[in-house]
């Protein structure tokens, strides 16, 4: 757990520095998904050794809300799917590391590309699918943000989900009641998400400390446990936007928003522990 | 000049489902999936010989083709059917980025393209799919134009790794190409001529040899040109075929915008500037109607490509 704690901080460092470098990037949500994307590829998701396209005998994972990039990236590079060094080419020309995932540059770990939203549900969904078809029992993760919910893609994809008994399947949605124009109450309210899953045939996890590691162990551990029994499982993750650095806490402004240097280096200080910058 | 005939007239869209039941057979990678129109699709026998294989979606196009990009996650290859309106215009943005910028092995089939889906009307009859999808980088289209090359097409793409846009219809119509070979991007020089040359495609390509018997007899030699690939282009053929007649007609069930037409155009312009014709929609909707009446209406048959060969002569 506590070197669980120390690759949080390290990946904190890791997505502050790399929006600063290019002065553009989503640092809040990054940060808000830290400890979960940290504990997912570290704790949860049965991984090959090697990255294949096809991920077979393995559990696959996708970021449907892809601005979250920076977080994304330093949670594959500290895995070791690509360099770490490599995260210092994040957003600039000719880097694999494109403003948004993408399969286009060969980038290891990614299979799909992301960012226009409310495709990564139909596309995790499509997935399963082919796992089922090909008899591997590993299962397909996924990562939404709550905004992004709004689109009616997802609606179709919860609907199939459920009505297809697509039930090797943990879509997570990253609950943290903000977007780009502010508090999603305000913008286009979600409702009650946990009513509307369940009403649409899911399994519902709510993981409500969802910025500490040991909740999002014992989450997902639960997710994982209803999966196979013909329904679709959703994990209702409630985090803080933002979370690790005070001043980007509880407000949607650090959406899409890079950090000064002086900021920069006040959120390095509130995440001191490093296992070596890139 | 080479003449065609044909013995039976029958829809292009049955030769996708007969192809389809084919790679069901041969091809055990092989999914589909549907958007609640099976029967417009032909795809019952798939269906039937492999209900394990088949996903019904529901009407959620959107869902469809996300839910194909992520099949070929683990090797299969999905084959996608709905009408070629919701196939594109509906889905732009979930092909291209699921799709098409993310090199997925999506086929998708689009049956009840432009005008010849008839009496429903311009809210089902695109005329601008073709335009779409070619703009998408990786792309290959494919606008078939009878029962056999459709079906021979459908095996074929199952074979080529990458993004596929497959365009079929919803009449009957002649059956005249031979059965069998299909190979992607390659031109078919259908009669050979030295006034002009045609280059058409779809529905078109039919017309197209009867506007060839036509202006035979009008003392015009006109070589006539089955484009069923629209991207990748066969440019060769293309110059080969000018560099002996000097001008072109292009012949297409598109809009005017978008369509070969441009796509052929370009290719001159870069190469060797002719004179060039559009027989094609001239940026409209279409409307209710019968096929036929549509086809007359909007000035894509025979006698509307007899007519351009006229006015590229001169006479």
């Amino acid at each position: 757990m506590k070197k669980l704690q120390e690759l949080v901080q390290q990946t904190r460092r890791d997505i502050v520095r790399m929006v600063h470098k290019v002065n553009s990037g989503h640092p809040g949500g990054s940060l808000g998904c830290t400890e979960f994307m940290v504990t997912l590829y570290n704790k949860i998701l049965d991984l090959n050794e090697q990255f294949t396209m096809d991920g077979k005998g393995e559990d696959l994972f996708f970021l449907s809300n892809g601005h979250i990039s920076p977080l994304y990236y330093s949670v594959l590079a500290r895995k070791g799917f690509f360099p770490v060094s490599e995260l210092n080419t994040f957003r600039l020309l000719n880097s694999r590391l494109q403003g948004h995932p993408t399969t286009h540059d060969g980038l290891p770990g990614v299979r799909i590309a992301s960012g226009s939203l409310g495709q990564g549900m139909s596309v995790a969904i499509g997935a399963a699918l082919s796992k089922k078809l090909n008899g591997d029992k590993h299962l397909v993760y996924s990562l939404h943000g709550d905004g992004e919910l709004q689109e009616g893609q997802n609606w179709e994809a919860m609907m199939f989900a459920a009505g297809k008994n697509v039930d090797n399947l943990i879509c997570t949605v990253d609950y943290n009641g903000q977007q780009i124009d502010g508090a999603t109450k305000d913008v286009m309210p979600l409702g009650n998400l946990k009513k509307k899953f369940k009403a649409f045939g899911w399994e519902v996890v709510s993981i409500k400390e969802g910025n500490d590691i040991e909740a999002i162990v014992k989450g997902m551990h639960k997710a994982k446990g209803k999966t196979g029994q013909g329904k679709p499982v959703c994990v209702l993750l409630h985090t803080v936007m933002g979370h690790g650095v005070d001043f980007m806490m509880h407000t949607h402004a650090w959406h899409g928003k890079a950090p000064n240097n002086e900021q920069l280096a006040k959120a390095l200080e509130q995440n001191p522990v490093t296992l070596g910058d890139y | 000049m080479k003449k065609y005939t044909f013995t039976e007239k029958k829809d292009t869209r049955s030769g996708f489902g007969a192809g389809l039941a084919e790679l069901g057979r041969s091809n055990p990678n092989v999914v589909a999936l549907c958007a609640d129109l099976i029967g417009s699709l032909k795809m019952e026998k798939f269906i039937e010989e492999n209900p394990e294989r088949f996903f019904q979606v529901g009407i959620a196009e959107a869902n469809m083709i996300g839910i194909a990009a992520g099949l070929t996650i683990g090797g299969k290859i999905p084959f996608t059917g709905t009408f070629a309106n919701f196939s594109t215009g509906r889905v732009y943005d979930q092909i291209r980025q699921s799709v098409a910028y993310s090199d997925k092995n999506v086929k998708i089939c689009a049956s009840h393209a432009g005008l010849t889906l008839g009496e429903d009307g311009a809210t089902h009859q695109i005329l601008e799919d073709i335009g779409l999808m070619k703009m998408l980088p990786g792309m290959t289209v494919i606008n078939t134009c009878d029962y056999n090359q459709t079906k021979a097409a459908t095996i074929a793409i199952a074979e080529h790794h990458g993004p596929v846009y497959l365009r079929f219809g919803r009449p009957v119509v002649p059956v005249f190409m031979p059965e069998g070979e299909f190979e992607i991007g390659k031109a078919i020089v259908l009669t050979e001529g030295t006034d002009v040359t045609i280059l058409a495609t779809g529905h078109l390509v039919w017309e197209a040899l009867q506007a060839s018997e036509q202006l035979e007899a009008l003392g015009i030699s006109a070589e006539v040109i089955n484009i069923h690939t629209i991207k990748p282009l066969d440019e060769a053929a293309i110059l080969k075929s000018v560099a002996k007649t000097g001008c072109v007609i292009t012949a297409e069930e598109h809009n005017i915008l978008g369509g070969l037409g441009e796509s052929v155009a370009r290719v001159l312009v870069q190469n060797k500037p002719v004179p060039q014709e559009f027989v094609a929609v001239q940026d409209s909707f279409g409307e209710s109607g019968t096929p036929d009446q549509l086809m007359e209406k909007y000035g894509l048959n025979a006698a509307a490509i007899v007519k351009a060969a006229l006015k590229l002569k001169g006479k």
